[in-house]
């Protein structure tokens, strides 16, 4: 009974939070929208895992993760596996007549070590689909050898531009790439900062050229006309600290990972550089707040990901099941494994068939509406701005597109 | 930009050039004596960090916004720590020694394999704190934030990079003193330039080389502090491999084997990887510092002061 009105409730504030990010989207790209209840409520044609509880498969047909379990990076992976799994046991316990396996590889999270396990999962004929893999260089390593098995695998994380142009016919991704995140995050500064120069400071990795690259291009030469270099490891930064202060730019947009981040905007704000920093999903952790102490207090971060708070049905089962809240791509992985259970509801019972199915599919998910051109890239890609508030990171705004 | 720059960029290369220079003399030092590249020296450096960073956490501060503790309070603590991370540190080297390069020692082995053994050495240390502390940088404890306390052309100084430069001074002289002046800096000296007469005249060759990781060692945790000072980020398994190869190169700059030439090769690095920097931009900083280093050795193949620890010269 308790709980019972508790779920109303939830509908409600559920129903309301949509109502107010509707309005939120609608009024535009206004600069001064920061306080906005940015969150998106879960959509209510949202397609779940239980589906429509009239599934129908042979008993053992499974689906499989790979990625990082207990490798490198291995806490991203386990919010992946975790979010598929709750999706597969909602799944089961709604449709009794299809009870879907889950099969869990570690691919170690390197393209090294990530082929032996992809290979046994491709061997493994029972296995129809693949939520994975989470990183972009394992997923370039493992792809050939999926394309070939024509085993559909949709990534919840991997976000590599050049992961699409392989020609590969069973790749999908599960949310925007770099590409679409750069000129995204030029864009919202556009308008938040109304900048006459910015500066553009890039670390010298494949991703943050990219994306700095991809910034630069969407702020024009005039705007991006400071551009900074740092090196992977580098920790003293006096010398891109005094390049800053000297071009006074409205904004400081800076692509590369939070262990160089930290530091650096810890000089910067010791230098008494108070220019408002803004980063990428690199930057998008708690180490960044840990380590820069204090001082990334204010900071924007982008991120293609969206935020998981406002899915209360879902963050609630999560944290239920697993004792932690859901972490950064948790959503994504949800929604995947939603799409590839629902193929094997529909009746897709081989790999073709389930290949076909993703590939024409066009719905609803948690996280944002699922529908993907020939090259496996999504039609739809929303990018949303989080903010440093003290020790934590929160939902500022999407990014209208 | 670079005129700009020039006196700021001066002032930040002298106080990250000072922990350069102090990491370099412990190279030095070993190279003087045996002639041996220790490239395990950069994590001696490293076990100074953590020492200095897990003092702070015994002394209670805990990794966030900067404590609030009187100055008196703070220069007590920072000394502790840096005690403690020198003598982590130093008894680190020493134990290297022991067991790494004495048993080579012992059965004659030929140079190559106490190189490979320095590598092999380094590498165990770095994956050991890889292993047990993982691979994200320790929370940042900073006990001291930087501010400006006077101005030099219009470049402020902080009081950190004083506190840096002045403590980098005056250890360099104790360092230098120790070698030149005392009995055991004789045994040194006598060691380096010609271990067979010095054992004969009654040198303890073993005790000798002993000392010399341990004051190496003392001085990588001395640097250890300062590196934590600036960089509080700086507590991590890796963060001695880039600072070790700079600091390497900076006693090779000076001169490998002279204490002096540490100091100065330390400096110069510290300094002119910021006017690389400021010339021709940050992908260049480390091109800019190596490319003197070869450009000096070409002409100086010796480096700007030579190898001169075993020369006596006083």
């Amino acid at each position: 009974m308790v709980r019972r009105r508790f779920a109303a409730a939830g509908a409600l504030v559920a129903a309301a939070a949509l109502v107010l990010s509707g309005c939120a989207n609608q009024s535009g790209s206004g600069p001064a929208q920061t306080s906005a209840a940015p969150a998106p409520a879960q959509p209510n044609n949202a397609v779940l895992p239980a589906g429509d509880g009239q599934g129908k498969c042979a008993p053992g047909t499974s689906i499989a993760y790979v990625g990082t379990l207990a490798g490198q990076n291995a806490a991203l992976g386990q919010a992946i596996a975790n979010a598929t799994e709750l999706a597969v046991n909602q799944h089961n316990q709604a449709n009794a007549g299809c009870k879907v396996t889950l099969v869990k590889a570690d691919s170690g999270g390197t393209p090294d070590t990530a082929v032996g396990p992809t290979q046994a999962v491709i061997n493994n004929q029972a296995v129809l689909g693949i939520v994975g893999l989470p990183f972009s260089g394992e997923s370039k390593a493992v792809g050939p050898a999926l394309n070939a098995a024509g085993l559909v695998n949709i990534t919840p994380s991997a976000t590599n531009p050049g992961l699409t142009k392989n020609g590969w016919t069973n790749f999908f991704r599960g949310l925007g790439n770099d590409a679409v995140q750069g000129p995204a995050a030029a864009k919202w500064m556009q308008g938040k900062f109304n900048p006459q120069k910015i500066c553009v400071i890039k670390d010298d990795s494949d991703y943050g050229i990219g994306l700095a690259t991809a910034v630069s291009q969407a702020l024009g030469p005039q705007v991006a006309s400071c551009q900074g270099d740092v090196k992977t490891n580098q920790k003293e930064f006096s010398a891109t600290v005094g390049q800053v202060q000297q071009a006074a730019p409205q904004a400081i947009f800076y692509a590369g990972y939070y262990t160089e981040a930290a530091p650096l905007i810890q000089q910067l704000r010791d230098a008494g550089v108070q220019t408002p920093f803004v980063a990428p999903d690199g930057v998008k952790d708690e180490q960044f707040v840990v380590n820069a102490a204090g001082s990334a207090n204010g900071s924007f971060l982008t991120c293609p990901c969206v935020p998981q708070e406002g899915f209360t049905a879902f963050t609630q089962a999560y944290q239920q099941a697993y004792n932690t809240p859901p972490q950064t791509y948790s959503a994504e992985a949800y929604d995947a494994t939603t799409i590839l259970l629902q193929g094997i509801d529909k009746g897709a019972n081989s790999r073709p068939a389930l290949l076909n199915f993703v590939r024409s599919y066009n719905g609803q998910g948690l996280t944002k509406k699922f529908q993907w051109q020939p090259n496996g890239e999504l039609t739809d890609t929303p990018v949303y701005v989080y903010r440093v508030d003290g020790d934590k990171i929160v939902t500022d705004s999407p990014i209208s597109g | 930009m670079f005129l700009d720059r020039f006196w700021a960029n001066t002032i930040n290369g002298l106080s990250y050039g000072s922990i350069y220079a102090l990491v370099a003399l412990g190279y030095t030092l070993v190279y003087g004596v045996l002639q041996l590249i220790n490239f395990a020296h950069s994590e001696i450096f490293v076990i100074g960090v953590f020492g200095v960073y897990f003092t702070f956490l015994a002394l209670g501060f805990q990794p966030g916004q900067t404590p609030n503790v009187p100055l008196a309070g703070i220069i007590a603590n920072l000394v502790l720590a840096g005690a403690v991370g020198m003598i982590l540190a130093g008894v680190a080297a020493v134990i290297l020694e022991r067991v790494a390069y004495r048993p080579l020692r012992k059965r004659n082995a030929p140079r190559l394999a106490f190189l490979i053994t320095a590598i092999g050495a380094s590498f165990v240390i770095q994956q050991v704190f890889r292993i047990t502390r993982g691979s994200n940088p320790e929370g940042t404890i900073r006990l001291l934030p930087p501010e400006p306390l006077f101005r030099i052309f219009g470049a402020p100084v902080t009081n950190l990079q004083v506190i840096i430069i002045l403590a980098a001074l005056a250890l360099f002289v104790v360092a230098d003193t120790f070698v030149n002046r005392t009995r055991l800096g004789r045994g040194v000296r006598a060691v380096a330039q010609d271990p067979a007469t010095a054992t004969l005249m009654g040198v303890n060759r073993e005790r000798v080389i002993m000392i010399t990781f341990l004051l190496g060692g003392l001085l990588a945790g001395a640097a250890a502090l300062f590196y934590l000072m600036t960089i509080p980020q700086g507590a991590v398994f890796n963060g001695g491999f880039l600072l070790g190869i700079k600091a390497f190169a900076a006693a090779v700059l000076g001169g490998i084997g002279n204490l002096r030439g540490a100091l100065l090769g330390g400096l110069i690095l510290g300094i002119a990887e910021n006017y690389g920097q400021s010339l021709f931009g940050g992908d260049w900083r480390d091109v800019v510092a190596f490319v003197l280093l070869v450009g000096v050795l070409m002409f100086r193949p010796t480096g700007i002061l030579g190898e001169s620890l075993g020369k006596a010269r006083v």
